[in-house]
């Protein structure tokens, strides 16, 4: 897919990875690895300044470096990258969407994420082991079934379930023994998990070595304009000018429009999730409970993954509360019991950008050369190769990706808005 | 969990209540156009930091409760009715604090 | 085992109470009181697990809840506990334990060749390889990394001897105190009498804390605990530890009670408790030192020989060498001693100290200025290499232990949950936590006062802070708790983190991360704390870290060229200790996970043989059968074409709307009007929200001129009484109304079908209840089978149709008189499928259309938008994205073969190989009036595709059937049945 050829070295390369070259570093004991990405001191003047060393903001970089041509690229993030959203989630990857819009461009995502391993060079232990959702009522599996025939129009993949193939899949799961029997499921089978902070990493190493200045500890504290049109930011390593400046800040979109004037159409809000300490295979699916909000997982390293319903109330703060966590545990231990002995080892939460309609923002704001990814809701990680992607495409060609037309900030005020639970201009129900 | 002071129950467990978004915004009056009502509708300030906000006591006296609660530290300023004028937290100007209103 | 380690008395166990326990299928005898980690170091156990990633053979480390590395599985009657600290279980009769994460067994371990590969494991080594090609990934290397990783087995195979967790308790307190060591005890009782309710906290199986392994203040402890337990406004808990720090003041803790649960371990509880004030007395951590090879099973926590000593009588070797860098280590050296284990010798960095010399007056060999480089031995410690830190090399000692100590970190990480901050003190080589005035204090250990006499001292004078904060004066202790012993006078440790040696030097044991580890993280640049956390797992295990945390961040920041305080400790997450789902799911299990909310005749139902369904908390009525399938529903709903049905409608939302304003307000909040209907009237209503989609429908009723009451849909009752409040108080305070939720109050059926009016007159006997007297839309007060309620004349079948409400506790007696009433016309029962045929075929939308996603336009209600005054969502509902033809339109469909069945969640295409969908088919049923099934669908362009045809595809059961687009209103367009 590239479009040029690639960027002149200007650092030492970390080299590529393999098994052939751990071999070769074992020997000597391990002294020839380089650091993964470059710690890069901000220039005067970029092309492109990404505002948000997170996942998306990554992507986009290595995007706009290997698959756009533009290399004069600068990634400013205010503390470590990748310690917000894309290493703080519960590493879902799927295209289980309601509306055509957002399948196609969470298809794409999964169809990015195939691949990635072998273009980052980095393994990210993309893992398609299926997403299953169960249901308990004639009405959910409606619903279902329009989602899944959306979804196979579209071009994704869904399959039902029914309950002896599902107690086929998930040995522990209890059919019967709880408040709302399951009366079956849908699959998407190429859903799965990703190791999260491997995708901040990779996308880091592979935009470093294309050119692309990744700049830690680089706050930024202000947006300048000239004759309505971007020209910079201020930040706390002095004034970095740009062509174009791209927020990629989901969780504080909010504050950065900010500084441009600009109210969004956002409120941040927080998302919890557990980790459980380690066992051996347990779950061989990501599993979705259908009559509450649990969902769960297990790592490579054997804990369990989980999470539930967002907290109501705008917050900045990326921790969790007790009350969620209760109704989290009584879900998991009715959907499978044997969870009743495991023991949970950590609690935490992300801060979202929470739209109007749970749907995502990329496009332009009402200030030229301004671009913004954002608004990710629950969406984040899972779109990250896509994210990316579309956001270099967007800044690049001056004009938003065909799978990304929907997600324009303009819809709210003209009403086209992609509500897919229908919940309405309250984010925090979404 | 949060702990409400609300003015007519008491300090109760957050679970008792409904977050209902944003109090700085105000509904534009009937006659108001629709790039009005939109940002009504849709537009946040969303702050990191002191935050007016609405809450309604689901499980206890079924008011609505305006709260000043800052988004990071959760810190709780003042509690009041839906009509009441709130005491603005130290650093908040005026035209944070409900001007928003029906521009 | 012959030798028994138990040398003297301990202070928690009875020597006249032997137990037998199994561990791997071994017999074993410990005494009452003996954890299980007491019990196998007496019984001489050093082998006790394997590690997780090299299976290196692994011992116990600690003696509390820090333990890493003796991991165990306990086997209850009814389920499994995995990766429980062998230091925190309890022996009991007949409890069976197992080492894990071994094959075959934990002597001889297969896996254990992973240590010959350890070159080319790494940190982050399967971020490097595994890659291709891309499928092998699931196929090949992740299902191999998953069977190796992981410590423990959760499954059992028996999924329904589920261990039900015991019910929440909630507390309120005005101060908390947390530890019961020297600080939390002085605290405590500088509390008493103060007035002030206090709750002290003590995660051990005893209070006294540090107290406990001192025997010169057994005397002050007993007396303290003599005055504290003496008094009712101060609740202690022992066995319960606080897990995580919350906003305002919550806290989260886990209380283990005294009966076995079905696990084989110690029913729990959690306790959630908000407090005014929090006195955080937490202690600190005794930490690890890396040198080679100190995982070794018999390397440990000095601090824990001396509470093995102590608190069980159990020697942890006959041969033991304590290495250690601060005075305060040496005591268990001193009590070893004591009890006749002279050490072997004891290794110090520093070149004197004032505990070195009494050490050495005592008769035991001091090595000062010295290191340990290496420890000698495989599955136990054989010996230690001693060496200077400059790389000169010592003498070897023969040993069979080793105790370490690498100075103390502050327990600090419930301070950070609440809103503390950490600092860095230099004499202590340690951060020392604080809190916000207005949230607590932190005392004791935790706050940097070592030594048992300066904690109570702290302790006592946070408990003076925390009166003074909340207003209350304290009178003077006047006993013999105010006087305390007296801490020895210690020279300053010498902060020392690692020995440099060639070997495995592992400072996270239970993630076997090492100090080259880290080391490679920093030269890849994870160089952050954060990063390199992630990278190599460092400080993520079972144990958060508590023995290595700190070290690993020393270690970073030397490869940094920094000081720890500039590299800082990762943000320690809740839960302070591993919490079980089933402590934190409480009560909540089984049938009990959410209320059940039963209509009022639900006990009727269930004479009726009603199949149930779920909706939301609802139960509902689903069909009077036997058993499922479409031929009980379509009887119940040719019995409401033909003659009549009884149904239930009682989960429908009913809110009581009364005052002056109420006309106006119902005018605001529904989108047609309520103003202009006659009291004795009802009227279908549709309400929007403020961005212009429809909230919900339903018909309210005027029964007074300043009375109405309205109905919603069943699920989106509680959302429309919320939303009506919100827009009465927000933005309507001028109106004077009030408004009563009143569903529960009123129990509602329909009577529907010709034969309605008939069975109405039965149980109203000699009320004239003929159309000109209960004319269409009517609402009426009327006695019902003798029960006084209302009467409303309206239909959602289509049907002549009444409903009849009547007080909630009348339920029962009304509904099998409604149905006595209907037998002779042949009348049935009938439930929600049946309900929903008869409303898919006269084209009324419930929420299947009504989706939140839906505008007036979209449904066909555009007329009933009203063209003057103000209501919610009015401006924005005109918006062309709401009323453009292009969103999807409310239309019939029915297959153009009456053979052919329809789906719900079909899409409609219009080719056979579609590039996009048109709409979706939202309901549908067989139908009672025509041959065949029918259903509602949202379809693009709806209206003008009225007449032709489209193809309803399922491609995910491989469907695909033709079907006629009609009008959603195709049944008795002129509602002639209705009116009848």
């Amino acid at each position: 897919m590239s479009d040029t050829a690639p960027a002149p070295r200007r650092f030492r390369s970390s080299g590529r990875y393999s098994a052939l070259r751990l071999l070769r570093e074992a020997l000597t004991g391990h002294r020839g690895w380089t650091p993964a990405w470059r710690k890069a001191e901000p220039r005067k003047q970029y092309q492109v300044v990404i505002i948000g060393g997170g996942g998306h903001g990554l992507a986009t970089a290595y995007y706009l470096a290997n698959h756009f041509g533009i290399t004069d690229v600068a990634v400013l993030e205010k503390g470590p990258i990748g310690l917000g959203n894309v290493g703080r989630n519960t590493t879902i990857i799927r295209s289980t969407y309601y509306t055509p819009e957002n399948i196609r461009f969470y298809d794409f995502s999964l169809k990015l994420w195939e691949g990635l391993e072998q273009e980052l060079n980095f393994n990210a232990m993309v893992s398609q082991r299926g997403v299953v959702y169960t249901y308990h009522t004639d009405g959910q599996r409606d619903v279902m079934t329009g989602r899944a025939n959306d979804m196979r129009l579209a071009g994704a993949d869904c399959i039902e379930l029914d309950r002896a193939a599902l107690k086929n899949l998930i040995p522990p799961i209890s059919l019967d023994n709880h408040r709302f029997p399951v009366m079956g499921a849908f699959m998407q089978p190429r859903g799965g998990t990703v190791r999260h902070d491997a995708v901040a990493w990779g996308y880091a190493r592979a935009a470093s070595e294309a050119g692309v200045d990744i700049i830690e500890h680089c706050e930024v504290t202000g947006l300048r304009q000239a004759g309505g049109r971007v020209t910079g930011v201020e930040t706390t390593r002095g004034f970095i000018g740009a062509d174009t400046v791209c927020l990629a800040v989901a969780g504080h979109s909010s504050h950065l429009a900010a500084m441009a004037g600009i109210r969004l159409p956002i409120e941040s809000h927080a998302l919890q999730a557990f980790v459980s300490e380690s066992i051996k295979p347990f779950l061989d699916v990501v599993l979705m409970f259908g009559a509450g909000h649990f969902y769960i997982s297990q790592s490579d390293k054997g804990g369990m993954v989980f999470g539930g319903g967002i907290d109501a109330h705008n917050t900045y703060a990326q921790r969790g509360t007790q009350w969620i966590a209760q109704e989290v545990a009584a879900e998991g231990v009715a959907l499978l019991p044997e969870l009743a002995n495991l023991r949970i080892l950590r609690q935490w939460g992300g801060i979202m950008d929470m739209t109007m309609d749970g749907t995502p923002i990329i496009g332009r704001l009402p200030l030229d050369g301004l671009v913004m990814n954002g608004g990710w809701c629950y969406g984040g990680f899972k779109a990250i190769p896509a994210g990316g992607y579309t956001t270099a495409h967007l800044i690049a060609r001056g004009e938003s990706h065909p799978l990304t037309t929907h997600m324009d900030v303009g819809r709210f005020a003209e009403g086209r808005t992609f509500d897919e639970p229908g919940i309405g201009p309250f984010p925090w129900m979404h | 969990m949060l702990r409400i002071p609300c003015p007519h129950c008491g300090t109760r467990d957050e679970v008792e209540f409904r977050y209902k978004g944003d109090a700085s915004v105000r509904r534009p009056a009937a006659d108001a156009d629709l790039a009005q009502f939109a940002a009504y509708v849709y537009e946040r300030s969303n702050p990191k930091g002191w935050h007016l906000e609405w809450w309604f006591h689901s499980a206890g006296c079924r008011q609505m409760l305006q709260l000043w609660r800052h988004t990071v530290s959760h810190e709780i300023h003042a509690v009041g009715t839906a009509q009441e004028r709130l005491p603005t937290p130290p650093g908040v100007t005026r035209s944070a604090s409900g001007g928003a209103a029906s521009t | 085992m012959s030798s028994s380690r138990r040398i003297t008395a301990g202070a928690l166990v009875e020597p006249t109470a032997p137990i037998e326990f199994e561990f791997d299928g071994r017999g074993l005898v410990g005494l009452a009181g003996d954890t299980v980690a007491s019990a196998l170091l007496a019984n001489g156990v050093r082998l006790v697990g394997r590690s997780f990633k090299y299976h290196r053979p692994r011992g116990i480390i600690s003696a509390g809840p820090e333990e890493p590395c003796a991991l165990i599985d306990v086997q209850g009657v009814g389920g499994r506990a995995p990766n429980r600290p062998a230091t925190t279980v309890s022996i009991t009769a007949g409890l069976r334990a197992t080492s894990q994460n071994r094959w075959p067994s934990l002597n001889v371990d297969l896996l254990s060749i992973n240590s010959l590969f350890a070159a080319m494991l790494p940190a982050g080594f399967y971020y490097k390889t595994f890659m291709s090609p891309g499928k092998a990934w699931e196929r090949l290397y992740e299902p191999a990394i998953r069977r190796a990783a992981g410590l423990g087995v959760l499954r059992d195979g028996r999924s329904d001897a589920v261990t039900h967790g015991e019910h929440t308790v909630h507390d309120h307190t005005d101060v908390l105190i947390i530890g019961s060591g020297a600080a939390g005890l002085a605290a405590a009782r500088r509390l008493q009498g103060s007035g002030l309710r206090v709750m002290l906290l003590e995660r051990d199986v005893v209070a006294g804390g540090g107290t406990l392994l001192d025997t010169r203040w057994q005397h002050w402890r007993e007396s303290a605990l003599t005055q504290l337990t003496a008094d009712a406004s101060l609740q202690c808990l022992t066995r319960t530890q606080v897990i995580a720090a919350y906003d305002h003041g919550v806290f989260a803790a886990v209380e283990t009670l005294a009966q076995t649960g079905p696990n084989g371990l110690p029913q729990e509880r959690l306790r959630v408790i908000r407090t005014k004030r929090v006195l955080l007395a937490t202690g600190a951590n005794e930490r690890w030192i890396a040198c080679d090879n100190n995982d070794r099973p018999g390397v440990m926590q000095a601090g824990a020989a001396l509470a093995y000593l102590r608190r069980y009588g159990v020697a942890v070797g006959a041969r033991p060498v304590l290495f250690a860098n601060s005075d305060w280590a040496y005591e268990s050296a001193f009590a070893l001693h004591e009890a006749g284990v002279t050490p072997r010798a004891i290794v110090d960095p520093r070149r004197e100290s004032a505990a070195a010399e009494r050490a050495r007056a005592l008769g035991i060999t001091v090595h000062a200025h010295s290191v340990v480089t290496t420890v000698h031995g495989r599955r136990a410690v054989e010996g230690v290499q001693l060496g200077t830190l400059d790389g000169a090399a010592g003498s070897s000692l023969d040993a069979d232990c080793l105790l370490l100590s690498g100075g103390y970190q502050p327990e600090s990480a419930l301070a950070t949950q609440a809103g503390g901050s950490i600092a860095w003190r230099d004499e202590l080589a340690a951060f020392v936590a604080a809190l916000p005035r207005t949230t607590g204090v932190v005392a004791g250990a935790t706050a940097g006062a070592f030594g048992l006499a300066a904690a109570a001292s702290d302790g006592a004078a946070a408990a003076e802070r925390i009166a003074a904060e909340l207003g209350v004066s304290l009178t003077a202790v006047d006993d013999d708790t105010r006087r305390t012993p007296v801490d020895p006078v210690v020279t300053p440790l010498q902060t020392l983190w690692e020995v440099p040696g060639r070997g495995k030097a592992f400072v996270d044991l239970q993630h076997d991360v090492t100090v080259a580890d880290i080391r490679l993280a920093h030269r890849e640049g994870y160089t952050h704390i954060e990063h390199m956390k992630r990278y190599t797992t460092h400080g993520m295990a079972t144990d958060q870290g508590r023995t290595g945390g700190m070290l690993g961040a020393a270690i970073l920041a030397a490869a940094r060229g920094q000081a720890p305080h500039e590299v800082g400790l990762p943000t320690p997450r809740p839960y302070i200790h591993p919490t079980s789902f089933a402590v934190m799911a409480g009560g909540e299990v089984g049938a009990h996970l959410r209320p059940v909310r039963h209509f009022p005749a639900h006990a009727a139902h269930v004479a009726c043989g009603a199949i149930f369904v779920p909706a939301g908390l609802w139960l509902r009525p689903l069909v009077y059968a036997t058993q499922a399938g479409w031929e009980p529903v379509l009887r119940e709903s040719r019995a409401v074409r033909s003659a009549a049905g009884i149904g239930d409608a009682s989960s429908l939302g009913k809110i009581d709307v009364q005052g002056p304003d109420s006309a106006r307000f119902l005018d605001y909040i529904y989108a047609n009007r309520f103003s202009s209907l006659a009291v004795g009237k009802a009227r279908y209503g549709i309400m929007l929200r403020e961005d212009g989609y429809l909230l919900d429908d339903g018909t309210t009723s005027r029964l007074g001129a300043q009375h109405f009451l309205l109905t919603t849909t069943t699920a989106n009752h509680t959302h429309v009484l919320e939303h009506l409040e919100f827009q009465l108080q927000v933005n309507r305070p001028d109106l004077d109304v009030v408004l009563t939720d009143v569903t529960d109050q009123w129990a509602q059926f329909s009577i529907a079908g010709p034969r309605a009016r008939d069975v109405l007159q039965k149980v109203m006997p000699g009320v004239d209840v003929s159309g000109a007297a209960v004319p269409f839309m009517a609402a009426l007060p009327a006695q019902i089978a003798g029960v006084w309620g209302r009467l409303f004349r309206i239909s959602f079948s289509g049907e002549l149709a009444y409903e009849v409400a009547v007080p909630s506790s009348s339920a029962n007696e009304v509904w099998n008189a409604l149905l006595e009433a209907g037998r002779p016309f042949g009348a049935l029962p009938y439930g929600v499928d049946a309900l929903n045929t008869l409303r898919i075929e006269k084209g009324h939308v419930t929420t299947a259309e009504l989706d939140g996603n839906a505008s007036a336009h979209m449904l066909g209600f555009e007329r009933m938008l009203k063209a003057d005054g103000d209501y919610v969502g009015r401006v924005l509902a005109q918006r062309p994205a709401l009323t453009s033809p292009d969103r999807a339109q409310l239309v019939g469909v029915r297959p153009s073969s009456p053979r052919a069945r329809l789906r719900t969640g079909a899409q409609l295409v219009e080719s056979a190989a579609p590039t996009r969908t048109l709409g979706v088919v939202t309901s549908c049923t067989p139908s009672v009036l025509i041959d065949g099934w029918v259903g509602l669908a949202m379809l693009t362009d709806g209206k003008r595709r009225q007449g032709t045809r489209l193809l309803a595809v399922s491609p995910v059961h491989g469907e695909s059937v033709e079907v006629e687009v009609t009008t959603a209103h195709w049944f008795d367009p002129e509602n002639a049945r209705v009116r009848a």
